[in-house]
């Protein structure tokens, strides 16, 4: 089956494709994230860890553009995009999920993805309205599209679902679904597993794995689940309270003490913030 | 029409190959087979099919494939698939499809069996088992892949696609442009084109060989007594393993011209059904019965006046078939209401279903309880019995329109003589007689005797009206200490027409009362526990409510009732899972494998009859990734009407 209207990306694998340098947010008097550094590789899959409230979530949200950082900035293949805005950075290829699933319940599975392919929509009102020319062209077109993914994550059968109605594992999955409806370079996914049972976990972390090796698509992903990261991930940064305390293939972290230390609090390793 | 003049010699000059070159020269633009991919319904005329199987049968001879090799198929119904057997068959070789779900151990033993060459692979899953097989395989030179997906990475000698395996063909065409011409020409219809391996309730399975003319014939009797047209559209949804999937999307298509199509996936057939809309159709009772409940579900949710007007159609519905099927006349008054149901009830109903355009459907390979039976013709659908196996190519008896009748699978097909043995077995001599099973001689000769009647294994008899009437496993068929013969299959049957009850076996033979062990419709009975605010977590503990053996007791009562006195069930357990094919204990077309059960369930027995109260249930589970765990629970025997363990002692 074709994969070609898939994006990839002109950078070649290996290559620094996300930048993220000395990043800060704070709330009020909570330092979220805290001069942090990352640098997401073409053709990666890069998680990250780190124990609750280590601002890992927050890091995604300034990557995303739906926080402005405080300091630092973030470029996507040689562009800083740190201040613009969640739609301009879509544009840029960059598609995220999110961790309490955002899919508008009502609508069916069919026309969440058709919504996710808005940003490839560029044909004007009154043209749409009467269904003709560029605009029934480019509305196959991007049908064609979606039913790629549909196939790709086996969602044939619930095309016409409303998403509201369908079980939580096929929620994750159609949200998925949307972000790659984008075409995006880069995909960021938050807690794509949470919620979910083995066998659910394993058809995510299969579908994470296909998306990376089928479309090139660089994936950041934020997980919980310790087997599912080692197991996927290329290399794997750690975040604790805000500052990132280790990176490197999976492992390299697993070894490291500060990242034992910080997961078990066995000791002392420098004085809380 | 040119197809009729050659009726019924066809099997004695063609090969399926041959027929498929008839098929191109005669309607070369015609449907074959349709699939639906990305929600598309995409069509390939016979121009196509043939040219797709010609370039794969290139492609394989350039690939070292011979006269006398084995190609598998394993994967859901995909045209490629029957395409690889027909390309298979073009160059003298042998189909042999098997069970998509198969686990590892179970593929191991048909693929070393039959020495397959070859393994066409509908997807990475298929693929992955294959290939974690392969130091076991050692016949196996080449593994084709339909759907790349997932498949970028993989490297191995052995592993190509089918685009890949067609291209190779087409080169080697061009090098040697009359070779498969010629391997096609050479075919005869005493050549064996399909093992089907039967699903063996006893032992390993064994591979029937099924030459074209077997498969041909068998089609030809079909046809002669049931009416099929080119451009038929069928829904190739069954399993392909199975020899009646066989019968239909390969042999049928070839020889009368219906068009096959392929449903999206597993998920999406209902929907796919509807879209369809199929002339005709053949379905297991397990689907004749989902079928059912969706309707009734949806019956239940409607409001009060649309439900009030389909409960009283669909037993007008009910009344109005049984009145036909035993003659008797109808009242005008209630043949208007019927008339003005179609409009209001019958009509849409069908239509909701993707049965609107049926012409005919048979249901076959179980018994379907008699009152689904009766209303789905009450509903305007032609749904009748079919009798068959694998071994005589899948087709022997079918009810004509007039003689629908749920007790009877019909009258055999034309061409097929059967008679009684003396002790009740079914014998049937055929064109579709297989020609042996493979390597297994001295089976071959158990099962076709010398006058060449084929053993059934299946206890019938043949009704006043002409019809024959299956009632159970010839070797199933026992007595209880009292002499009192007994058909566990019979009971079961009656006992899982009840929607909660998914599974039954029931022992008795040389015993002195009748016992059975249940497994529960997980759906049903979990509908029926929330209904009723009845808290449960998983089948084990659903299984284990007392509640729950109330229902059943209850539905047990109901199917005791139309038994006689003598073997009726006196106790019974709810088992804490249903049999799995995984865990061997029913083959993969969902028949009881009693010897093993008999024997895993041995303590479970020895309780039933020593008048315990209790047992307590020990099943090792299969997982699929072949990991074993065992799980223990004790359960509660539970009696029926009187204390039978005494009167055991007594």
């Amino acid at each position: 089956m074709s994969t070609s209207s898939a994006v990839r990306s002109e950078l070649a694998a290996g290559d620094v494709q996300l930048a993220v340098r000395n990043v800060s947010k704070r709330f009020g008097g909570v330092r979220a994230v805290e001069a942090i550094d990352l640098d997401v590789r073409q053709g990666q899959i890069l998680s990250v860890i780190g124990p609750n409230g280590a601002g890992k979530t927050s890091l995604l949200n300034m990557i995303s553009g739906f926080y402005q950082p405080d300091t630092g900035t973030v470029t996507m293949e040689g562009r800083d995009i740190t201040n613009s805005r969640p739609n301009q950075i879509a544009e840029r290829g960059i598609a995220r999920t999110f961790q309490n699933i955002a899919l508008f319940r009502g609508m069916t599975v069919l026309d969440n993805l058709m919504l996710g392919r808005h940003v490839h929509m560029k044909a004007g009102v009154l043209s749409s309205f009467i269904y003709w020319g560029m605009a029934q062209k480019e509305e196959v077109a991007n049908r064609a599209r979606v039913e790629e993914i549909i196939d790709f994550l086996k969602l044939q059968d619930l095309r016409k679902q409303p998403t509201g109605a369908l079980a939580y594992g096929l929620q994750k999955r159609v949200e998925l679904g949307r972000a790659l409806a984008l075409d995006p370079k880069v995909l960021l996914l938050d807690e794509p597993m949470g919620g979910m049972n083995q066998d659910e976990k394993e058809d995510m972390a299969r579908y994470i794995l296909d998306v990376n090796e089928e479309w090139g698509v660089t994936v950041v992903l934020i997980e919980h689940d310790m087997g599912v990261v080692m197991d996927i991930s290329d290399y794997v940064v750690v975040l604790e309270q805000g500052s990132r305390i280790a990176g490197g293939t999976p492992d390299e972290v697993q070894r490291n003490p500060e990242v034992i230390r910080a997961y078990l609090g066995t000791s002392k390793g420098k004085g809380a913030v | 029409m040119a197809d009729a003049a050659t009726a019924g010699k066809l099997s004695e000059q063609f090969t399926l190959p041959q027929l498929i070159a008839r098929n191109v020269a005669n309607y070369p633009d015609a449907p074959a087979m349709r699939e639906k991919d990305r929600g598309i319904w995409i069509t390939h005329s016979w121009a196509a099919y043939s040219r797709h199987v010609t370039d794969f049968a290139n492609g394989l001879a350039s690939l070292g494939f011979k006269r006398g090799d084995k190609a598998t198929v394993v994967g859901d119904n995909r045209p490629r698939l029957y395409w690889a057997q027909v390309a298979a068959q073009s160059l003298g070789g042998v189909a042999v499809p098997v069970f998509q779900d198969s686990i590892a151990s179970e593929l191991v033993y048909v693929l070393n069996h039959a020495e397959v060459a070859v393994i066409v692979a509908e997807d990475q899953e298929q693929v992955d088992k294959v290939l974690s097989l392969r130091e076991q395989l050692p016949s196996l030179r080449l593994v084709v892949y339909d759907d790349p997906r997932g498949m970028t990475d993989y490297e191995s000698d052995i592993l190509k696609s089918f685009e890949e395996v067609e291209k190779l063909g087409r080169e080697y065409a061009a090098a040697n442009p009359d070779y498969l011409k010629n391997e096609i020409a050479k075919g005869k219809p005493t050549d064996v084109a399909l093992f089907a391996y039967t699903s063996g309730t006893t032992g390993k399975p064994k591979g029937a060989m099924l030459t074209h003319a077997n498969l041909i014939g068998s089609a030809e009797g079909f046809i002669e007594v049931e009416e099929l047209h080119r451009g038929d559209e069928w829904l190739s949804y069954l399993p392909m393993a199975w020899v009646g999937d066989a019968i239909f999307s390969l042999v049928l298509s070839a020889v009368v011209g219906i068009t096959c199509n392929c449903p999206e996936s597993p998920e999406t057939v209902q929907r796919d059904l509807r879209e369809l809309g199929p002339q005709i159709m053949l379905a297991p009772p397990r689907i004749w019965e989902n079928m059912l409940t969706t309707i009734n579900v949806k019956a239940a949710d409607a409001s009060p006046l649309k439900r009030h007007v389909f409960e009283y159609f669909r037993r007008l519905a009910e009344e109005v078939e049984l009145a036909r099927s035993e003659g008797r006349e109808v009242s005008g008054g209630k043949r208007a209401m019927h008339w003005l149901g179609e409009w209001l009830v019958y009509g849409p109903v069908r239509d909701q279903l993707g049965l609107r355009r049926l012409r005919w459907a048979y249901t076959g390979g179980a018994p379907l309880g008699a009152d689904t039976f009766r209303m789905f013709r009450g509903f305007g659908i032609n749904l009748k019995q079919v009798y068959g196996s694998t071994e005589t190519s899948a087709l022997v008896a079918v009810q004509k329109d007039d003689e629908a009748d749920p007790n009877t699978v019909g009258r055999p097909c034309k061409g097929i003589e059967i008679k009684i043995a003396e002790n009740g077995e079914l014998l049937i001599k055929s064109r579709g007689i297989f020609a042996g099973y493979y390597k297994q001689e001295d089976a071959t000769r158990d099962a076709i005797d010398p006058e060449g009647w084929f053993h059934t294994g299946d206890a019938g008899f043949i009704d006043p009206r002409g019809h024959l009437v299956i009632i159970d496993r010839a070797k199933d068929v026992g007595k209880l200490s009292d002499g009192t013969p007994f058909a566990p299959q019979f009971i079961e049957n009656k006992l899982k027409f009840s929607p909660f009850i998914r599974e039954a076996i029931c022992f008795g033979n040389q015993r002195s009362y009748v016992t059975a062990m249940i497994a529960i419709d997980l759906t049903t009975a979990g509908h029926w526990a929330e209904k009723r605010g009845l808290a449960y977590t998983s089948y084990v503990d659903l299984s284990l409510k007392p509640e729950m053996a109330q229902l059943i007791l209850g539905e047990i009562e109901k199917c005791n009732a139309g038994l006689p006195e003598a073997t009726r069930i006196r106790r019974f357990l709810l088992l804490t899972k249903d049999f799995d094919a995984d865990d061997a204990e029913i083959t993969r077309t969902r028949k009881l494998r009693r010897a093993f059960i008999a024997d895993k369930y041995a303590p479970v027995i020895e309780a039933f009859y020593g008048g315990a109260s209790g047992a307590e249930l020990v099943s090792e589970v299969t997982y699929e990734d072949g990991r074993k765990a065992t799980v223990r629970s004790d359960v509660v025997i539970h009696d029926i009407g009187g204390a039978p363990a005494a009167r055991q002692a007594a």
